[in-house]
């Protein structure tokens, strides 16, 4: 276990500091791209956790289908190479530090009233191993019969954005 | 199972090394078999023969003059992102060879989720080709940037859509399980050859070549490199060792896509009538894998020096209003089947 905590604290330490790169680089490029490494350092905990469909699926979505559409965007509309003064406002550290805290005191609380202070105990194998062995065929068991509804009820909600998305791109 | 017990640093030192060769290996194989000698024979010319014997030693050359080149870096470009780019692009190859299954014991990771994992791998090289093309500060290289964005997010989709049905019918997301599955299936009640998907899953097979085509940017989809437009596109600002990196990457992510297909379609390191456990198929696995690797690398470069270029709106809109409606019927057609027997 000792490997897997010092990985642990090496890879939160690049989340955080690819993090605050983002909202602090003045250039929106490399800002995009240190939220790359935010997304990739979270796979890679996910990993560490022996979630792999999570893993998987936070590559896929995140990285290769949202952060490439935001470089899309970027690049065709206001992308200088150099640095962007107007990129970072006075006015928006106020409002970070009060999302910061906010989230904190959400998360924290929603932690402690769960877990308390004691350590949560680890499973025996410290891998979930469920249905046939196998990690993915219990997250799709359980989407399928537990959450069947709100899984519906996403699809169609992203079918409507998708509708929706064409009807405002459309100028007919 | 195994006959010889290794310990952790010592199968360390194998997968890495056997990476490298994963890597190295396909890319060489290809450049040389296909790039230099199959498109010689098509246009009626013998390919370089001068360097070794039947000019099999002109890649070592290749290699030497790119190294000697200079480095040359534009004067506007954003130089840590231009030197980071070709890095990317070769990573996600990389990654991609890491949930291969090359024998029973032969693979670097037996995952879960394979052939998912290396679906979302294989994007990543999106980015590095967007910041290639960026960070160049040069307009040819931008528009390229932009078009290979578009064209490999169009063809992602059909090709994920046609690895559903193979999963769907192999019951797997694991790679290795899908090898199995195709070893022990059954073809209505016989079973002498298993069941290699490519026959029951043929409109997935074409699907999936024609989205690899495309994500490979190999010539009917080569837009964002057309030179007779944009130079060389995204690559245009790389000289030397760089545009060799982007350049092994091509052929690496070639073969390892090739690889890929030759496990979902084509029956993987599986040889029907050998047993699955039998030790003999870590070493022969390797090599019968490689040897179907090579017969869809012939297909793919087959297609490159047989057709012309497609024009940017012919492309989008066959992925869009061709292959992604096929790949839909495909899935619904194996699940009632899969319901149905």
């Amino acid at each position: 276990m000792v490997a897997q905590n010092i990985f642990f604290y090496a890879i939160a330490a690049v989340i955080v500091w690819s993090a605050f790169r983002v909202v602090t680089t003045q250039n929106v490029v490399h800002a995009a791209l240190h939220l790359v490494a935010v997304l990739a350092s979270v796979a890679a905990q996910y990993i560490l956790l022996a979630a792999e469909f999570v893993a998987a699926t936070q590559v896929l979505v995140y990285i290769g289908a949202i952060v490439v559409l935001f470089l899309f965007g970027i690049m065709l509309t206001r992308a200088k190479i150099g640095r962007d003064q107007e990129l970072t406002h006075k006015s928006a550290i106020v409002g970070g530090a009060l999302t910061a805290l906010l989230l904190l005191a959400v998360m924290g609380y929603s932690l402690l009233d769960e877990f308390g202070w004691s350590r949560t105990p680890l499973p025996e194998d410290s891998r979930l191993i469920g249905v046939n062995g196998s990690n993915s065929a219990t997250v799709s068991d359980s989407i399928f019969s537990q959450y069947l509804v709100p899984f519906e009820v996403i699809s169609v909600l992203l079918l409507a954005a998708l509708v929706g998305a064409i009807v405002l791109a459309r100028k007919d | 199972m195994t006959a010889v017990e290794l310990s952790y640093w010592q199968q360390t030192v194998f997968r890495v090394l056997g990476v490298l060769v994963a890597v190295i290996l396909p890319a060489g194989g290809f450049v040389y078999v296909f790039l230099f000698k199959m498109m010689s024979f098509m246009q009626s010319r013998l390919g370089p023969m001068e360097a070794g014997p039947y000019g099999s030693m002109q890649l070592l050359a290749e290699v030497g003059k790119f190294l000697q080149k200079e480095d040359i870096v534009p004067e506007k470009a954003d130089r840590r992102l231009f030197f980071l780019a070709p890095y990317i692009v070769l990573a996600s190859t990389f990654l991609l060879l890491v949930v291969m299954p090359f024998g029973p014991d032969a693979y670097f990771t037996n995952l879960d989720t394979g052939i998912f994992l290396a679906m979302g791998l294989s994007s990543i090289s999106v980015i590095g080709i967007l910041i290639a093309g960026w960070a160049s500060a040069s307009k040819y290289a931008l528009i390229g940037g932009l078009r290979a964005a578009g064209q490999l997010i169009a063809y992602e989709l059909p090709m994920v859509l046609a690895v559903v049905g193979v999963v769907i019918q192999a019951g797997t997301l694991n790679l290795q399980g899908i090898v199995t599955a195709q070893h022990s299936g059954e073809i209505f009640g016989f079973g002498g050859i298993g069941n290699p998907f490519i026959i029951t899953q043929l409109v997935g097979f074409f699907v999936f070549l024609t989205a690899t085509q495309a994500e490979l940017t190999q010539t009917p989809f080569d837009m964002p490199v057309a030179e007779s437009e944009i130079v060389t596109g995204y690559i245009t600002e790389y000289s030397g060792l760089r545009f060799l990196l982007f350049f092994i990457g091509e052929f690496a992510t070639a073969g390892a896509f090739a690889a890929i297909a030759a496990t979902l379609f084509l029956g993987g390191w599986a040889v029907p009538f050998v047993d699955l456990d039998d030790d003999i198929m870590n070493i022969a696995g390797p090599l019968v894998l490689f040897g179907k690797m090579m017969l869809v690398g012939f297909l793919i470069f087959w297609v490159r020096f047989t057709f012309p270029r497609f024009r940017e709106d012919q492309l989008q809109a066959f992925a869009w209003k061709f292959l992604i409606p096929i790949s839909l019927v495909n899935i619904l057609a194996t699940m009632v089947l899969k319901v149905a027997f």
